[in-house]
Order: structure tokens, then C-alpha cells, then sequence
């Protein structure tokens, strides 16, 4: 076949005439010698079943342009999906800085050559403790599931007990990550929610309460969207026990909302990707865990802490690792877990959004989706048979009811499909409670129309 | 010292902008970005909506964020991206063990596109069939590059694939009821830190195998290990320092009879693809980061990619949900009998499979092997030119050859100038070069980890040599150069004392501020 | 300007070049000098100034005359500050000793000694772990883990010190090995005691790991590990050395630091015992031996702990000896295996094999033991 010779673009030292130079320079004639540490029964004998590569860089995104047009995009679609992965505008300037080859192709490198790098994950923390008032925050976990996983060993560690307690207003999917991070080292129990508002039983709280209680994750807004207003008092039934309040938190509600430190949380958690990231199949997520200045829970980050500092000469910001080596409080978790490749990109993605948006766009965004989802709310609260269940404030998602439809969810979000809405996510199979709702998210990025269309197609459905 | 007449050596000095913090260019005011206002009906039929927020979850104290006019923010970052070195700019070999390797931007094009960006995880599978091709092609990929029979993409990097493996190991002796006995894991010095501590997390008590007099790991020692309390071995190989461990099938054929399973840590695959499999090596489980061998790239570190593969016995017991396949109907396949649930949200870091299928699209089988033989060819010729630098050694089997990296070391040099790894690592930054030490603890002393991969030119090694070589002279003539370096960076020596003191360190604008107050928050002016 | 302290033992190193081991004692130098030997000490403390003084610059030096010191600065153009002067004609123990206690009194912000393991022995006596301090190899007898690698190194070493690069101390052990009984083929090493020392290890920035764990909180670590284990039907013998402190300080003990203590059901029951003393302790219960480490060479028995003698490891059982260190302590070792050398060689070949080495709490490596 022609072309069949050719040099690999990605594989430059292909060429025979440099590859025969450099056998020269080893003293060995084939390639193949160099492998002589690898036994003749440990050699893979056959052919890798791999089509035969797409060397021609037009015919490689032709090809894959075809895979990918099968995929409906939100775009192209209206969707109320959220869930965890959300779908906020994008600014320019995001897109364009992480796609800079020094930040995007760069890993490792000194605060040196990488001084950039430093600064604007540091900033990322700076930026992010505005937000969240706080003084610590760690460069970027894997999403936020991670981050609550380490903010309970943290609790743990801080407090040498073992059991965490969990509000059960949490995303199923992110609590299977959490028992598999924690567990069988933490014992994880379900705290239950008041019924009618989804707030925290506080009574089922303190019946829980006991000196192995290492402390609470709760999250704020919940997974159902609504708002806890009780946070203060929940902090307090938990000092008063030597527990640690951990709060998960939607970070982009903070230009409005109080920050959980604020209520009286010892860690906050979360996710970034709202932040300036696109939602990627689920796929560009990023966890934050945050702290007060504290050397014992600075102590128990697993997580790199960038901090800035000056140089020997004057005018220069130097940055650097802070506490490098770090002495865990209790000796009985000494590998204090461990910490690589996460998603620091996403953080410079998120340094630069909220960089853009600042206090007064922060507080437009809120006021947009807040604005919105009430409108929707009100909208779809006005059909015979559906409700919007729990009686409380709600910030971007809210659970919507159809059970007394008597259709299922599956149903009409397949009808939706068909005039091409994304319907809310089915609760049914992850609360034995919610039988026939579904979680609802609204965005800047909803329109006025997106919702009356929703409305109307609903009425029509329902009819 | 001047560059010699005849060296490759660049001239080089990196941007430097003497750039603020962000936090010093706010003025009162300026905006970098509108957020829309919502329609007229809206605000008729809702109000403001702030209004509802209950009293007491209202943001009462004023958000800190800098105020800053849009075009002032890019060139902001813009600057700080050029203080950033990264590997498409430079010969990005010195960062060993990662495999910092070219990252096609036509693969950052295809992850560009809406398709592959504006999809949401829980739409109907029917509008995600591109998305789940994707990943399913790459589960084919992978298995025939390791020999396993089933993949989950969802961890996130190589340490949270060790993490699954942990939990996988776990349950797999819970559904024997031996998960209590069974509490021990064996890895070895060489193996990542991960595999150590990333067990750890879920438990285990670990016992590691110290390399033999050659370096490598002790299969003696091994054998004391192992005992009905071995829960499994999670080993590395080739390991950190370029070594193929020829004795491999004999460690999983010892851990198997006590009982235990395997977990083939497979980071540093890059020089084996299409040589050597997990599956002959007899493994239960073993895992690729897609971010190092899959060309995907790093990011300033991450997002990556831990695909993790498994035997079929080991296959049930992987997170959920799997892609399955039926007929020309991709799904998210939820039925895993055994399975230890999910360590990520969603399905797995999406963007970064798609590069890596990319990625091995690009390449096909033949091209995957030449990637690896060309990278086990470059690593070779750095090693023999490296020795021959009067200063660096390469500890361990003397005159072999080695896979696809080389753990060298500067203790020579170090005691016969003074000039550590750490210098020598700093005055490269001067060159436009980047060189790392390696993990710790230091089995060899004054250690820095090489690993050329298929991407880089002769050329461009020779152009790295040059800079060793130059490095290695200026120690032995001017060593004050050298240990007072960088010279051509973005900075100069960092005064790092504040970032170990409690007192001192900040981890934020306003813990900086808090600690050292107003007037230390200006750099200039 | 920081002020660092050079104190010289201009007859260290004199025994080697002619075979004698040491030059301990007045009638073993003349010896050596009669056999030509020539002293090396002085130009090694000049290589280590000379290389201290390339990097960092802004130094006031203090010395005792001649060539205690005096010369060696004067040698690297650098004029000291004279603050007394040893016992002609011969230097003494006694004026190393009353040099170092001077020179602490006046604060120097680091002491450099070029001398062998009696030097440091001497430096150790004069001022313990108060001022931090550094040793020149320039002696016969190096087993002590105060000294840098070469005299170029100590100079490196100190002059990062100085200059703030290495910000960490630790207490590194000092050796002592009786000579006459070196000169004799036996070894007799006994430990002395510790020396503060500047933490040459560099930290990078831009770790793929995770953080490193500070020695102490591994020595803790291991504490825990062992103390989870520890049961009151059993008796044991902990051997000396700091990786074993923590233990004891967990267990609330008071603890000999350079000896052999007994613990029985959380009682100590022999401080700092004899060989004699630990037969007569354990008569009645299963024993457990807990050992670390000791020194530069890996040694588990037989360096600074002699007590624990062939018969009270026969008595304990080789599998119930607990061997603890550090990982750090370990990869010093390079692949080379721990080693015993009780004097008896049955008991030695009896002793060799893989142990279980405890690195920390959950932790532990398997690491080969061998004789001498």
C-alpha cells in the first residue's frame, strides 16, 4: 500500500538513516536488543487488533467529526439536566487561557520555569477564598465527590473518630464515590431530612451524636436544591460534640448566598466545574476543599497548597509549596492519602472566570439563575397534578413531582426527547421517596422561552 | 560561562513580566464580563428574587473578588502563561516517569468542538452514541494493548486507578469472607508512591520490597512477604528507574498461589506497547494513564485519566457503569454483579478519552509498537551518552540496557564540586530545559529521571546533552554560577522560609494580607 | 554575618596512613609519627573553609590558635577570630572539648570539627545537641553520622546552612569505638551520644507524591505501629537508638536513649541494663527483642548495643526480634543488608535471613539481614 513507509508524523527518530546512527552509538544492531531483559515467554507474540492508524491529520478529524455528529449537544437541544454538571456560559477569555500550550502541555516543572503555573493556581486559591471566606484552599482535587471523600478522612484524622455522618440530601452517585474512598476506614451513617423541606432532622441528628462521630457532611444548597437556612445551629449541636461540620457547597451561589464558614463549617467542598468549564459528558470536573489557617487541618491536605512569598530581589512574587513536608496529626493514617495528576487546569480555567466576573458579576449570575428558577418554578407549579416538592428557598434545581400524573418519569421525558428536551434527571431509582420526580436545573444560559416551551409541551403531554 | 562555539545550546531567556498579583489590579468599578439580565416577564412575575433568600443564608459580607476590565484579566494570564514553561515549547524530557510526550493540538481541536463539550452525562443515551462510541473503542484499544478483558475509564489519574484497584482487591476477598484476614499489600521501592499509599486510603497495611544489590526487586524478599494474610501485590514495571523486571511472572505466579491478587501498575508502559502485556505476565488487573502513554495532555497537572483494566473474573467487581455494546447501540451498562460502585462522578473524564482514542486512531497497531521501540532507542542513546559525562552515573545493572527510562544519579558530581541535583536542576531552567529530581525517598542519591519518549529529535537530545554537558563543566569551573542560578528566569531565588512557618505562610491573597499586612501587598509602585 | 565556629584536631587521621586505627592516646601518635605519618586534618579543614567561603562569603570565623584552627583559616585568606589556645606541644581532648564550650557560649551559628569519631565524641560531650554542628571527615575511624561526605561536601553543606537553602537540623548519632579493641580486630562500638546537625536532604518543589512525612512523625508512626502490638505476657528489651524514643515516650517510659531498657506490662523494669541484668529480668516469660539501627553502616546488633549478647538473643528467639526503622534510614543503606555481628559466629549465621523491618504504622518493609 503506498505511503505505508511513511515517517509517523509523532515519531520523528523513525527516520532509518538517524535510527541507524543511534544503534551505532549503543553498539547494538537492532532495536529488538534492547530489549533483552524481557523473557521470550513474556513477548506478545501476535498483532494488536488496532485498525491501521489515521496518519493524515485531515482524514483523523473527518473520521472522528462523523463519530461525534452523533451526539445531540445541549446546545442544540433545550436541556434542564444538572445533577452535578451544569451547564453555565463559558467566557472567552476561559477557553483561550487554558488552551495556551504553556499551561495546557505543562506538568511538573520548579516555580522556576513554572512560576506562572504557581501564580495562577495560587490566585485560583486566592480567588476561591473570596468566595468561599476562607484562608486555605488546596490546588484541585478530581471533582467534588473527592473532595468530600478527603474532607471526611480529613475529620477523621483531625479527630481520631471514625464514624461520619452524612445528610442524606446527597447525590447517590456521590455517595458511592464516598463509601468507596472511606470506607471500610470510616464508618458512614445517613442523617435523615425533614420531609416537607428537605432541611436537616435535627432531632435525628442529635440521637446520632456520640463520641465516635468524627463529623457531618451536609450539602447547601442539596442535591435537590434546596437551601439549608439551619447551618449556624447544626454547627453548633456539632462543636458542642467535638465534630467537625463539613458543607458541601455549589460555589458559583456564593455571590449571594452565605459562605458555609460563615455558618460555622470547618471545611467547605465542592466542585469547579460551574466555574468557566464546559460539562464534558461529566468529564471536566474539579474538587475544592477549604479550610481556616489552622496548622492541624493544614497538616491533613493531602492535596498541594501553593503559597506566595518574595524572591531575593526586589519586585519579584515567588511561590512554592507550602508546609512540603507535612506531619500528620495522627500517626494512625500516616500515608495521609496521596495526591497527583487532578485537574489543576480547571482551576486556572475557574482563577480566570471568577477574575472576569468579580463581586458584581457574581452577583448578576446569581440574581439571573435565582430569578429564573423561580419563574420556572411558579410556572410549573400552576399544573393540575404536578408540584414542586419541599417548601423551602431554592437556588438553581428544584424536584419536580408528576407522580399524581400517572406517568412515569421515563415516560415523559421521553415524550420531552421527541420535541427535543433534556428532561430532569429520574429520582426514582436512588430515593425510595421520590418515586416519580425528577431533579430540574435551570442556568443563565435557560431562556425565558426554553421554560414556557418546557411548559407548554408539558400542558400538551398532560392534557 | 559562555556557551561554547559549536554547543546547541539556546541563548535563552524565558518572558518575564515582574506580573502582579490579580488582587493588585482591582480599581473600584471596572468589569471584566456582563451576565445577562433576565427578560422582562421574568422580573414581572418573580421580582428581583434576591429578596427570598432567607435571612440568615444571605451573603452578608462583601465578596472580595478583584474588580478588573476584561482586556486587563487576559493579559494577566496571557503574561502568566508565558512564565510557564511547557512541553511544547521546550525538550520536556527531564520530567522522568510522567511521559511528557507530544500532545497533538489536533486532538485539542476535536475536544474543542460543541460535540464533544455541551453534552450533559444524563441525557438519553440515544443523543450521546458518538460519546459512548468513543469511550467503548478505546475499552477495544486497551484491551488489546494490555490483554485484559474488560475497562472502566472512570478513574482519574494513575494513583485513583491504584485507589480502584485497592477497593477492587478489597471486595473481591469480602465476596471470598476473607476481606479481614487478608489485610497486608505487598508493592515494592521501586513501584510508584501511589501504589503504597493510594492502598493505603483503603486500609491496607503495606510492606514494601527493597531492591536487590542490581535493582531489582528482591523476589527472596518477596517470598518472606507473602502469607495467608497477603491481600495482593501492586508492583510497577518496567518500574521507576527504566528496569524490566524479567522475574514477573514469577512474582504473580507466588502471589497467586498465597492467594493473592495482582495489579499491574502500567505508567510507565510507553516502551512495552505491543512488546509485553499483563495478560502474559499473568495479571488480574492492571491500568495505563492516558495522560502519559495515551498523549493526552498533562495540563499544569490534570485533568488525567487512569484506564483500568481486568481479568473476566476481576471484571465484575469494576465500577459502574460500563459501556456496553449491542449491535450498533452503545449503553451505559449498570449490571456489574459485584461491583465496588463508582470512585469518580459520571462516566470518567471524558475529554481526556477522547484525546487518547484520538490519539491511538492516529497511530494504529504498528505505529503504537514503533512509538514504543523508538522510545526504548532514544532512552538507550541518552544513557550512553549521559554516562559518559564525567560526574553522572546510572546506579544499578551495570551496561544493560534499559526500557524507557533511566534513573541516573549526580552523587559524583555532588561530591567532587558541591553542585547537587537541585543546582544542576535550576541553572537547565536556564536554557529553557526542565529537570526533576524523583520521588522520595532517595534510594539513589543526588537522583534526576530521564525519559525521552518517541517525540523528541536526535537533534533535540543532542540539544538536551549539550545542556547537561555545559551544566556538569560550569560545576567544576564556576560552581557559584551554577548554584546561583537561574539567571535568564522568571524569578530569582525564592525565599521559601515563610511557606514551612505556620506564622508566615499564605495560601491566600487575604491570608497574606491578614499575616503581613497592606503595605507588603504591593510588588511595585 | 553569621559566625561559625572551626575547631581542628591536627592529629585526626594520622593512624590510617599507617595502619593504626586511631590515634587515640599519646603513645599511638608518637607511634604514628614514628612511622611517618604526616598530619592531614589541617589541609582537610582548609579544602572544607575553601569551599564554604566560594559560596558564601559573609562569615566571621572562630577558632582556637595554631593549628586548632588558626592556621586552616589563615590558609584560605580569611584572618580568624583567636578566642583561646590548646595545651602545647600535643593537642588534648580536654582542649577540643573547652574549645567547643567556648565557642557554643558565643552563640556560633554553626561549629565545623575536622577530627574523627573521638573528635565528635569529644564535641558531643562539650555541648550535646545546643548548638548545631558538623564534622569534617579527616579522621581514621568514621562511624559516626555527623559527618558530611568529604571535606568539599561540609563546606557545601555549611555554607547552605548558612545561607538558609537547608532550614532543617536533626540529631545524628555520634560512635564511639574503643581502638584498642579496633586495633585488635573486635569491635566494640558503643553509642555516645547525638550531635545536631544541618538536614542536608533538599526537598524540590514540584513533588508527584504528595508530601513527605517529617522523620519524627514516621518515628511516631512506627511508635504506634509497635505499641499496637506490644502485650503485657510478654517482656521487652528495647535497644538504643531516637528511632525507638518515640516508643517509649508513647508507652510513658523513661527511657535510656543510648542504652538497653527492659518493659514488662507497661512497667520499665531495667534502665539502661547490663547483659546480666537483662538475663536476670526475662528468667521467666517470653521475651521480644525491639532493635534499630545504629550508625552509617546498618548495624542491628553489635554497635552500641553489646549488652544484648548472643545469650539473650538465644533466649528471646530470632522470631520474636522486631527490627524498626525509618525508610530514609533504610535507602541509606543503598541495597547493602542490615547487618549483626554479635561476636559469635553461630549466632551471627543463626540471625541472617529476611525480616519484617517496621517503617511506620501499617507500614513495614522486608529488608535482608546479614552477618559482618
Amino acid at each position: 500500500m503506498p505511503g505505508r513507509d511513511r515517517i509517523h508524523p509523532y515519531i520523528p527518530n523513525s527516520v532509518p538513516e538517524v535510527k541507524a546512527r543511534m544503534l551505532a552509538e549503543i553498539g547494538v544492531a537492532d532495536v529488538d536488543e534492547l530489549y533483552d531483559d524481557i523473557p521470550e515467554e513474556l513477548r506478545f507474540k501476535g498483532k494488536l487488533n488496532i485498525p491501521e492508524g489515521i496518519t493524515s491529520e485531515m482524514e483523523l478529524i473527518r473520521h472522528v467529526e462523523d463519530v461525534l455528529s452523533a451526539n445531540q449537544t445541549c446546545g442544540e437541544r433545550i436541556s434542564f439536566l444538572g445533577s452535578g454538571c451544569y451547564r453555565h456560559y463559558v467566557p472567552a477569555i476561559c477557553e483561550e487561557i487554558i488552551g495556551r500550550a504553556e499551561f495546557l502541555t505543562a506538568y511538573a516543572g520548579e516555580p522556576y520555569e513554572d512560576h506562572g503555573r504557581f501564580q495562577a493556581l495560587f490566585e485560583y486559591q486566592s480567588l476561591m477564598g473570596e468566595l468561599l471566606e476562607t484562608d486555605v484552599v488546596n490546588v484541585p482535587t478530581y471533582d467534588w465527590g473527592q473532595a468530600a471523600s478527603t474532607s471526611i478522612r480529613m475529620a477523621g484524622r483531625i479527630t481520631g473518630r471514625n464514624v461520619i455522618l452524612v445528610a442524606d440530601t446527597i447525590s447517590r452517585d456521590r455517595l458511592r464515590v464516598i463509601r468507596t474512598y472511606c470506607e471500610p476506614v470510616m464508618e458512614i451513617v445517613l442523617v435523615k431530612h425533614v420531609s416537607g423541606t428537605a432541611a436537616l432532622d435535627l432531632n435525628d441528628l442529635q440521637t446520632q451524636l456520640n463520641d465516635s462521630v468524627a463529623g457531618l457532611y451536609l450539602e447547601n444548597p442539596s442535591y435537590f436544591g434546596t437551601v439549608e437556612e439551619r447551618g449556624q445551629a447544626i454547627a453548633d449541636a456539632l462543636q458542642n460534640n467535638g465534630s467537625i461540620f463539613i458543607v458541601g457547597v455549589d460555589p458559583i451561589s456564593l455571590g449571594v448566598l452565605k459562605p458555609p464558614s460563615q455558618y460555622g463549617a470547618d471545611i467547605s467542598c465542592g466542585d469547579i466545574q460551574n466555574l468557566g468549564n464546559h460539562m464534558y459528558f461529566g468529564g471536566a470536573l474539579g474538587g475544592f476543599i477549604a479550610t481556616r489557617d489552622e496548622e492541624k487541618y493544614v497538616m491533613e491536605y493531602p492535596s498541594r497548597l501553593f503559597g506566595i512569598t518574595k524572591t531575593e530581589r526586589e519586585g519579584e512574587w515567588g511561590f512554592g509549596d507550602v508546609a512540603y513536608e507535612r506531619t500528620s496529626f495522627a500517626v494512625r493514617e500516616q500515608g495521609k492519602e496521596f495526591v497527583g495528576t487532578a485537574a489543576a487546569l480547571y482551576g486556572i480555567s475557574a482563577a480566570v472566570y471568577l477574575s472576569l466576573l468579580g463581586p458584581e458579576g457574581m452577583r448578576e449570575l446569581n440574581q439571573n439563575i435565582i430569578q429564573k428558577s423561580q419563574y420556572a418554578i411558579k410556572r410549573l407549579s400552576g399544573f393540575e397534578g404536578i408540584a414542586v416538592r419541599f417548601d423551602a428557598f431554592h437556588f438553581k434545581e428544584f424536584v419536580v413531582d408528576i407522580s399524581k400524573t400517572g406517568r412515569s418519569v421515563g415516560e415523559i421525558n421521553g415524550a420531552l426527547l421527541q420535541e427535543g428536551i433534556y428532561g430532569g434527571k429520574d429520582l426514582g431509582d436512588d430515593f425510595e421517596d421520590l418515586k416519580g420526580c425528577a431533579l430540574y436545573s435551570v442556568t443563565e444560559m435557560t431562556s425565558r422561552q426554553d421554560i414556557d416551551r418546557l411548559v407548554d409541551v408539558l400542558g400538551t403531554l398532560l392534557s | 560561562m559562555k556557551i561554547q562555539k559549536g554547543s546547541r545550546l539556546r541563548n535563552f531567556h524565558q518572558a518575564k513580566w515582574d506580573e502582579e498579583v490579580i488582587f493588585e489590579l482591582s480599581t473600584p468599578g471596572e468589569r471584566g464580563i456582563h451576565m445577562p439580565e433576565v427578560e422582562r416577564e421574568i422580573f414581572d412575575s418573580v421580582g428581583d428574587g434576591l429578596s427570598k433568600i432567607p435571612a440568615a443564608m444571605r451573603r452578608e459580607t462583601s465578596l472580595g473578588l478583584p474588580e478588573v476590565g476584561q482586556m486587563r484579566v487576559l493579559k494577566h494570564f496571557l503574561r502568566l502563561s508565558q512564565q510557564n514553561l511547557g512541553a511544547d515549547l521546550n525538550i520536556d524530557i527531564g520530567q522522568g516517569t510522567c511521559t511528557i510526550k507530544y500532545n497533538p493540538k489536533i486532538n485539542e481541536k476535536i475536544a474543542g468542538s460543541p460535540k464533544a463539550r455541551a453534552i450533559h452525562p444524563h441525557q438519553d443515551v440515544s443523543t450521546v452514541q458518538g460519546a459512548l462510541r468513543v469511550m467503548h473503542e478505546l475499552e477495544l484499544f486497551l484491551r488489546e494493548i494490555s490483554g485484559m478483558d474488560r475497562f472502566s475509564l472512570q478513574p482519574s489519574s494513575g494513583s485513583h486507578a491504584i485507589l480502584t484497584m485497592a477497593a477492587i482487591m478489597h471486595k473481591y476477598h469480602e465476596s471470598r469472607g476473607q476481606a479481614h484476614t487478608r489485610d497486608e499489600l505487598i508493592t515494592t521501592m521501586f513501584s510508584h508512591p501511589s501504589d503504597a499509599a493510594a492502598a493505603a486510603v483503603k486500609g491496607y497495611k503495606i510492606i514494601t520490597i527493597y531492591p536487590d544489590e542490581q535493582g531489582f526487586p528482591d523476589l527472596e524478599a518477596l517470598k518472606a512477604a507473602l502469607s495467608e494474610r497477603t491481600a495482593g501485590l501492586f508492583i510497577t514495571n518496567p518500574e521507576d528507574i527504566g528496569i524490566f523486571n524479567p522475574k514477573i511472572a514469577e512474582f504473580t505466579r507466588i502471589v497467586h498461589e498465597a492467594g493473592g491478587i495482582c495489579g499491574y501498575d502500567q505508567a510507565n508502559a510507553n516502551g512495552i506497547m505491543g512488546i509485553t502485556r499483563a495478560r502474559e505476565a499473568d495479571f488480574d488487573l492492571c491500568f495505563f494513564n492516558l495522560h502519559k502513554t495515551f498523549a493526552a495532555p498533562h495540563g499544569c497537572g490534570g485533568p488525567g485519566g487512569g484506564a483500568l483494566g481486568a481479568t473476566k473474573e476481576m471484571a465484575d467487581f469494576l465500577p459502574v457503569p460500563l459501556v456496553g455494546r449491542d449491535g450498533d447501540r452503545y449503553f451505559l451498562d449498570f449490571d456489574v454483579p459485584h461491583t465496588i460502585g463508582k470512585v469518580r462522578s459520571f462516566w470518567g473524564p471524558f475529554p481526556v478519552i477522547l484525546k487518547s482514542w484520538s490519539w491511538i486512531l492516529s497511530m494504529g497497531a504498528e505505529g503504537l509498537k514503533e512509538a514504543a521501540r523508538i522510545a526504548v532507542l532514544n532512552n538507550n542513546y541518552l544513557l550512553k551518552k549521559i554516562t559518559e559525562i564525567d560526574g553522572a552515573t546510572s546506579p544499578y545493572t551495570g551496561g544493560k540496557h534499559r526500557i524507557e527510562q533511566v534513573r541516573y544519579s549526580w552523587q559524583k558530581l555532588y561530591e567532587e564540586t558541591g553542585v547537587d541535583t537541585h543546582d544542576v536542576t535550576l541553572r537547565l531552567a536556564d536554557f529553557g530545559f526542565h529537570l526533576w529530581q524523583s520521588h522520595h525517598p532517595f534510594v539513589v542519591p543526588q537522583p534526576f529521571t530521564i525519559e525521552p519518549t518517541e517525540s523528541y529529535s536526535k537533534e533535540e537530545l543532542d540539544e538536551y546533552l549539550d545542556g547537561l554537558r555545559h551544566v556538569v563543566q560550569e560545576a567544576r569551573t564556576e560552581p557559584e554560577t551554577v548554584k546561583r542560578a537561574p539567571h535568564n528566569s522568571v524569578v530569582h531565588k525564592i525565599d521559601d522560609s515563610p511557606l514551612d512557618d505556620p506564622e508566615k505562610w499564605a495560601i491566600t491573597w487575604r491570608a497574606f494580607i491578614k499575616k503581613r499586612g497592606e503595605a507588603a501587598a504591593k510588588i511595585r509602585g | 554575618m553569621k559566625t561559625v565556629g572551626l575547631i581542628v584536631n591536627p592529629i585526626a587521621g594520622m593512624g590510617g596512613a599507617v595502619g593504626l586505627k586511631g590515634t587515640d592516646g599519646v603513645e599511638i601518635l608518637e607511634r604514628a609519627e614514628q612511622l611517618g605519618a604526616t598530619p592531614k586534618a589541617k589541609a582537610r579543614a582548609q579544602q572544607a573553609v575553601t569551599a564554604l567561603l566560594a559560596s558564601h562569603d559573609n562569615v566571621e570565623l572562630l577558632t582556637y590558635g595554631g593549628d586548632m584552627g588558626e592556621s586552616s583559616a589563615i590558609a584560605c585568606r580569611r584572618q580568624p577570630q583567636v578566642i583561646g589556645s590548646g595545651g602545647a606541644p600535643r593537642t588534648t581532648p580536654e582542649d577540643t572539648v573547652e574549645a567547643a564550650r567556648r565557642m557554643a557560649e558565643r552563640g556560633v551559628d554553626l561549629l565545623l570539627f575536622a577530627g574523627g569519631d573521638g573528635t565528635a565524641r569529644d564535641i558531643c560531650g562539650a555541648i550535646g545537641t545546643s548548638t548545631t554542628a558538623l564534622g569534617i571527615p579527616a579522621g581514621v575511624k568514621i562511624h559516626s553520622a555527623v559527618f558530611a561526605s568529604s571535606p568539599s561536601a561540609a563546606g557545601q553543606v555549611a555554607a547552605s546552612f548558612l545561607s538558609g537553602a537547608i532550614a532543617r537540623v536533626k540529631d545524628a548519632e555520634v560512635m564511639d569505638i574503643d581502638e584498642e579493641d579496633y586495633r585488635r580486630q573486635v569491635l566494640s562500638a558503643r553509642l555516645f551520644g547525638y550531635l545536631q546537625i544541618p538536614d542536608a536532604r533538599r526537598l524540590l518543589q514540584g513533588p508527584k507524591a504528595g508530601s513527605a512525612l517529617h522523620d519524627r512523625a514516621v518515628q511516631a508512626a512506627i511508635a504506634a505501629g509497635i505499641g499496637e502490638c506490644m502485650t503485657d505476657d510478654r517482656c521487652y528489651i528495647v535497644g538504643p537508638g531516637t528511632t525507638l524514643q518515640p516508643l517509649m515516650e508513647l508507652l510513658g517510659l523513661d527511657n535510656s536513649l543510648l542504652g538497653v531498657d527492659v518493659v514488662r506490662a507497661g512497667e520499665l523494669i531495667a534502665r539502661d541494663a547490663s547483659e546480666r541484668e537483662i538475663l536476670e529480668k526475662t528468667t521467666d516469660i517470653p521475651c521480644a527483642l525491639i532493635l534499630t539501627p545504629v550508625g552509617g553502616q546498618g548495624f542491628v546488633l553489635g554497635r552500641g548495643n553489646q549488652q544484648i549478647s548472643p545469650e539473650v538473643i538465644r533466649r528471646v528467639g530470632k522470631q520474636n526480634i522486631i527490627i524498626a526503622a525509618t525508610p530514609e534510614k533504610l535507602t541509606t543503606l543503598r541495597g547493602k543488608p542490615l547487618l549483626v555481628d554479635t561476636g559469635d559466629a553461630e549466632t551471627d549465621a543463626h540471625l541472617c535471613g529476611y525480616y519484617r523491618i517496621v517503617t511506620g504504622y501499617r507500614d513495614a518493609a522486608i529488608y535482608r539481614v546479614s552477618s559482618y
